[in-house]
């Protein structure tokens, strides 16, 4: 690569720091008419968010049919019409959020509750558990761990050690061990001790792998037998680091196992977390809760107003 | 799914493009555009692209179209040839230390594979007759000392960890203790930590400069998106890394950042993690990395053949495989995919001069079969692919873990390729001699 076209990848590169919706405010701000120059910038801005191709472009085209039929002609209009439109997209499945685990609260009558924990390895599932049971062990509930990941070495010592930091119980068999075994084993002890919350982990896999897939079932189909009386979730954990494969993430998963909803993590790096946009809006999987860091206060219940409110500050 | 969508936009860019003679500008940007979208599509930074595709565009436009191609392809061979320049041609190898123990870090962001790379590589070295020891230099996670430890203990390697102690002082005594055991290499797994985290970044620094590092390795995750570039640059402006190491591409993702990365920075990719067992970790192919974001499958066979389409002229050469019985498990992976994209193995057959009809009654095939088929075959070897009969106990074992399925599986699927290539070179003697076929009634492509 020529030092020319190295110097201006790493200028451009500077840019992506900001956030999304900065952008294209700047976008907004710095045309002087609505020309294919402005489309084309916040093309760019919409991919460099991980958006996504095929999102973008339906974005995109939303956007020019809006502007079109309301007549606008200034791009700084277009800043209120593009908070709007991402926020219908991204509200078309927020009612049903909102009733689940939405709302510090989770209704009470939500209670008691088994949510199993699936994604990726490395997403952050064990550290999403042991934020939930934090977040919840200090609003009173009484909270119970399922060390469902006995497969990767340490996996239970670290789950046990977020048990420890909540306060609450943790069911573990050894590792190696049959994960429907101990996804029923948890559920029998949620019943007799009359928890309030199960969170049960799961081993990362890849959605590719066949047979992984199927063990999830196998786990899936415990829960939803034995936990009678419990509301099920089944709560998948995405990497907002992650580029597009999210999508293909979001769609084996809902198909194995009927994922309810999503944390997206590590929002607190550079990574924007665009393909939230086309998992909500087209797969209709509700965001639920995003990770912000690494301690257990760092998980925010996802508002998708909030959270635009925030993109936009 | 995106491979279907980018498989299809590139045929019908093509279908377009089909006079002979040089490369017009209109047919270099007809074609370029649908391989940009290809490239976004596989998480290649905008960026990367923007410059990738202008840069082929100036190389395209006026050149001569070989006599065998059309200007479709001509464009796809120009794109495939100058992808697998910025990826680097050579595989790089660890660099080698004059007086041992050598010293390599390896950092990256979290949940990235960096504690498991690391016994990955300790693995590898002790299989080269090495005698590593592994660190335990992330004490922020919990568990993570633990992890490290269980791995070591797996694979019979000595691991040291310090409690109290921070990363750089344990880095330090680490080294020492490497040089009183006459251990010959030592392994460091960091923290994961977000390159923007100050304090955290320093801390790096300061192991670096403590125990002077001959490899500072970045643990990537392949399904990285476009922010790959960003953190790529803030780990190597802050320590100056040697190399790269690509995790969970044994994933469907294509792979996209690895381009990114190289693009950027130019640090060579040393490793790829295949799989979650400790000794899945491979020599990276830079140019098989070409082919995959390009999606391999597609555009390199689009280039063989002028339409992907069974017509004529492919059934024809696939009744000459047959009838040399060189029909490989590439060409089964292929017929799979065909099978998925039109459903038409039944017409495939039909288009074969001279099968009756009746044979090809009750062929029915379950799509949770051919994805289970089609991750084993992904998870092979080119090798593998042509020449089945190497695959022993051992490669079975890898196949299997790589692509999550049983030696079981592994197994069958070989014998039912095995039916299914005597069926079809019985089927090649019968559309070559015109003679009675003398397959049963049963087909046995379904697995
Ligand atoms: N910066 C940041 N790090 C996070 C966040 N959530 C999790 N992590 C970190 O990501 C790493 C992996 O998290 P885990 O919780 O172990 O991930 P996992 O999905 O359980 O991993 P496996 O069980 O190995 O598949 C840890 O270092 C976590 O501290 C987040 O929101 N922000
Ligand atoms: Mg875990």
């Amino acid at each position: 690569m020529s030092g020319g076209m190295f110097a201006r990848l790493v200028d451009g590169l500077e840019k992506t720091r900001h956030s999304l919706v900065e952008q294209v405010r700047n976008i907004t701000l710095r045309s002087k008419k609505l020309d294919e120059d402005f489309f084309e910038e916040l093309e760019e801005t919409l991919i460099l968010a991980d958006v996504g191709v095929e999102a973008t472009e339906m974005l995109v085209k939303k956007l020019r049919t809006e502007i079109h039929n309301n007549r606008v002609s200034e791009p700084d209009q277009v800043m209120a019409m593009f908070k709007k439109m991402l926020t219908e997209i991204l509200s078309n499945h927020a009612a049903d959020a909102a009733s689940v685990v939405n709302a510090a609260a989770v209704a009470d009558s939500d209670f008691p509750a088994a949510w199993m924990v699936v994604g990726v390895n490395g997403v952050g599932k064990t550290t999403t558990i042991g934020k939930l049971a934090a977040l919840h062990a200090k609003a009173g509930k009484k909270v119970l761990l399922g060390a469902g990941d006995t497969f990767r070495a340490a996996a239970i010592d670290q789950l046990d050690i977020w048990a420890q930091r909540a306060g609450c119980e943790i069911v573990k068999h050894q590792e190696g061990s049959d994960p429907a075994a101990v996804a029923f084993d948890t559920i029998q002890a949620a019943k007799a001790r009359k928890s309030d919350l199960v969170l049960l982990d799961t081993a990362g896999r890849l959605h590719t792998k066949v047979n992984l897939m199927e063990e999830l079932r196998k786990v899936h189909r415990v829960v939803t037998r034995e936990a009678v009386g419990f509301r099920t979730e089944v709560l998948l954990v995405l990497d907002a680091t992650t580029g597009q494969n999210a999508i293909e993430q979001a769609k084996i998963f809902k198909e194995a196992v009927a994922v309810s909803g999503v944390a997206l993590t590590k929002l607190d790096g550079t990574a924007k977390g665009g393909v939230i946009i086309a998992i909500a809006g087209i797969l209709g999987i509700p965001i639920k809760y995003i990770g912000v860091g690494e301690r257990p206060e760092d998980l925010r219940e996802f508002h998708y107003g909030e959270f635009i409110e925030a993109l936009f500050a | 799914m995106v491979f279907e969508n980018l498989s299809a936009r590139l045929q019908e860019t093509f279908r377009k493009l089909r006079g002979k003679g040089k490369l017009s500008e209109k047919d270099v940007t007809d074609a370029l555009r649908e391989v940009r979208l290809a490239l976004l599509e596989a998480d290649v930074n905008f960026r990367v692209v923007k410059d990738f595709v202008a840069k082929v565009k100036e190389r395209a436009v006026g050149q001569e179209v070989a006599a065998s191609l059309t200007p479709g392809q001509q464009v796809v061979k120009i794109v495939h040839e100058e992808l697998a320049a910025l990826m680097g041609q050579k595989e790089s190898k660890l660099a080698a230390v004059p007086n041992p123990p050598g010293v390599i870090m390896l950092v990256g962001l979290q949940g990235s594979g960096k504690t498991t790379s690391c016994a990955k590589l300790g693995a590898q070295l002790k299989k080269n007759g090495r005698r590593p020891l592994l660190v335990a230099a992330d004490i922020y996670r919990p568990a993570a000392v633990k992890q490290l430890q269980v791995l070591g203990g797996q694979l019979d390697l000595p691991v040291f960890s310090l409690e109290g102690a921070r990363p750089p002082e344990i880095a330090r005594q680490a080294v020492a203790e490497a040089l009183r055991l006459g251990r010959d290499a030592v392994l460091i797994d960091t923290a994961g930590r977000l390159h923007i985290d100050h304090e955290l970044m320093d801390e790096l620094k300061e192991i670096k400069s403590v125990v002077r590092p001959h490899e500072i390795l970045l643990v990537v995750d392949a399904m990285t998106g476009q922010d790959a570039v960003n953190v790529a640059e803030g780990f190597h402006s802050d320590l100056n890394l040697t190399g790269l190491i690509l995790t969970k591409l044994d994933s469907d993702t294509r792979g996209g950042a690895a381009l990114s990365i190289r693009a950027v920075t130019g640090i060579p990719i040393k490793f790829a993690g295949v799989g979650e067992k400790t000794d899945q970790l491979e020599t990276f192919h830079p140019d098989r990395m070409a082919s995959r974001i390009l999606g391999m499958g597609d555009v390199l066979s689009l280039i063989e053949k002028a339409e992907t389409q069974f017509d004529l002229e492919n059934s024809k050469k696939l009744a000459a495989k047959l009838r040399s019985a060189e029909f490989t498990l590439e060409d089964f992976l292929e017929q799979m995919k065909q099978v998925r994209q039109m459903g038409p193995l039944d017409q495939l057959m039909s288009m074969l001069p001279g099968i009756p009809q009746k044979q090809l009654k009750g062929i029915k095939i379950d799509p949770k079969e051919l994805d289970r088929a089609e991750a084993i075959i992904n998870s092979m070897t080119f090798k593998e692919r042509r020449n089945p009969q190497i695959i022993d106990g051992s490669r079975k074992r890898r196949v299997a873990s790589g692509s999550g399925t049983t030696v079981q599986d592994v197994n069958k699927l070989l014998s039912s390729f095995e039916q299914s290539r005597k069926m079809m070179k019985q089927l090649g003697d019968f559309t070559k001699g015109g003679g009675k076929g003398k397959g049963g009634n049963k087909f046995p492509f379904p697995i």
